[in-house]
């Protein structure tokens, strides 16, 4: 399965590329990880036990209150989600695997948190919710597990390529008192310990992910923020620009590895 | 940074409570329990000294996570209206306070298990109480190593 | 404050053989608060915790649980259960604050 659908992802990027060769594009850059490994292979047996059974997975608490949510009138306009896009096992397979996206009208790219504010405040009349609030991450979590098992497949051509080279730009620009780049530790370092850690890829093909050390589902912008402490540095906000488009680069570099949202970590 | 505690230490340590102890409470599984653990347990057993044996408890030998550690107990027990566990007492030794749980079983389950997860502040031993329906009492201890990881966001 | 009791998920088989013991798996939604973290202003956050589970079967209780605040969130419980005969299950978590929740399931025998 595993195989298959990194196969399958290599195969859209080969697509992907001769697309932005047509378009005048730049060629698609070279990944310093060719072959991406999830996080997964860098859990424990006791976290991926849990991980891997679905009723052990306190994420689905998560999922069953985005199910709740996704059927539910929220805003002025009288809308719910199903009310444009029925039912979200059929309408919303695939979408966590290629996003975050480019929007054509808004001329920038959007992840999945951003998308379904924008469908609340532009469709429903609803107010956005804020990025990594609980009835937020429901919603997310119970749209990615529609994609689950299917590859990772961004799309970073044509007008999204900018907003790639800026994620690419800020994964490798060093940061913080500890002046180190994403990279230090996700490319340099992955399968060493840092003092009792063991480094993964920093493969994001499991957000929403159930976190242990903050027993909840968190979002893959609330990790940033995370990282961006730990290297001692000042984070951007979640749900802006700068994170924004380096999830954008994050997606791409998981290119191939299987939707596991909601992944359980430490 | 924190220094665990050398193996040659902590074998003298244990040597030297098991010494001091043996009059009163013939287990080694007995020695070096914490306070509060202590007085937990003996609030519980009385006078009654806890025996070794019948329990499997289940633990990661090293937790990624301290926040939620998964542990199973079991007990081997026929669990008949005559011969069943009546309690299963839980205490993280090291914790800020020891209690974890505490469960009540019946006959009626066939088979003397419980699963659960559980929140451990540090590295530290699992104590495990059985209560037979005859009143005897069974121990179990396991140590839990938790992982004080570098990525702390 | 205590917060409200969320959602309980439990699973057991909806049948089983005389005999049988089968194993019930309970999860609920609650982030047990140990009253020794503070929020981001550096108040205290009170304690909250489910303090007791209890399961009964036709009115009988068969197993009950209680809990420290050394129980992660989103408590996980599971236990086994020999069925003898088909009836019914009623599962209540209750918190500090005396507030509870429950959910109840039923049992057939099977064949």
């Amino acid at each position: 399965m595993r195989r298959a659908g990194w196969l399958a992802g290599a195969g859209a990027l080969a697509l992907g590329a001769a697309v932005a060769l047509a378009q005048g594009s730049p060629p698609e850059p070279r990944r310093q990880i060719p072959n991406p490994e999830s996080g997964l292979n860098y859990a424990t047996p006791e976290t991926r036990a849990i991980q891997e059974d679905d009723f052990l997975n306190p994420a689905f608490l998560w999922v069953e209150e985005g199910e709740q949510a996704w059927n539910r009138v929220e805003g002025t306009a009288g809308y719910s989600c199903a009310s444009c896009h029925q039912d979200a096992t059929v309408s919303m397979r695939g979408v966590r695997a290629r996003m975050p996206a480019y929007h054509p009208r808004l001329q920038r790219v959007v992840t999945l948190e951003q998308q379904v504010n924008i469908c609340r405040t532009e469709r429903m009349g609803a107010p956005a919710l804020p990025i990594d609030s609980r009835p937020l991450n429901a919603i997310t979590t119970y749209i990615a597990l529609q994609s689950r098992g299917m590859p990772v497949n961004v799309d970073i051509s044509g007008p999204a390529r900018p907003f790639f080279d800026k994620g690419e730009q800020f994964y490798n620009t060093r940061r913080g008192q500890l002046d180190l780049r994403c990279g230090s530790c996700h490319e340099d370092n992955y399968g060493r310990y840092l003092r009792a850690d063991l480094l993964s890829q920093g493969m994001s093909n499991g957000f929403p992910t159930y976190r242990l050390k903050e027993q909840r589902v968190i979002s893959l912008q609330f990790r940033l923020q995370g990282c961006v402490n730990d290297v001692r540095g000042e984070s951007p906000p979640m749900g802006g620009e700068e994170f924004t488009n380096l999830e954008f680069y994050l997606a791409w570099r998981a290119q191939g590895l299987p939707v596991e949202s909601p992944s359980v970590r430490r | 940074m924190h220094q665990p505690t050398s193996p040659t230490r902590r074998g003298a340590m244990a040597l030297l409570a098991a010494g001091v102890t043996v009059a009163l409470l013939p287990r080694p599984a007995w020695a070096q329990l914490s306070a509060a653990t202590q007085a937990a347990v003996d609030r519980i057993r009385g006078s009654r000294t806890p025996q070794e044996g019948r329990i499997t408890l289940r633990a990661p030998p090293i937790a990624e996570n301290g926040n939620t550690v998964p542990i199973s107990v079991l007990v081997d027990s026929p669990m008949t209206p005559a011969d069943h566990v009546r309690r299963i007492y839980v205490f993280a030794d090291k914790n800020p306070t020891p209690d974890v749980a505490t469960f009540t079983l019946t006959p009626a389950l066939g088979r003397a298990q419980v699963d659960t997860r559980i929140r451990l502040g540090q590295t530290q031993d699992l104590v495990v109480l059985a209560e037979m329906s005859d009143g005897a009492l069974y121990m179990a201890r396991t140590e839990v190593k938790v992982t004080i990881g570098g990525c702390g966001g | 404050m205590a917060s409200p009791i969320g959602q309980p998920r439990v699973r057991l088989p909806a049948q089983a053989r005389v005999g049988e013991v089968i194993e019930i798996r309970t999860l609920i939604s609650h982030a047990m608060e140990t009253g020794q973290r503070r929020d981001q202003a550096g108040n205290v956050i009170p304690r909250d915790i489910i303090k007791r589970f209890e399961a009964k079967f036709d009115g009988e209780t068969v197993f009950a649980m209680d809990l420290a605040p050394a129980i992660s969130a989103n408590p996980y419980i599971a236990f086994p259960f020999r069925v003898e005969r088909a009836g019914r299950f009623e599962f209540t978590w209750t918190n500090e604050a005396g507030d509870s929740r429950s959910a109840t399931h039923e049992i057939r025998i099977a064949g």
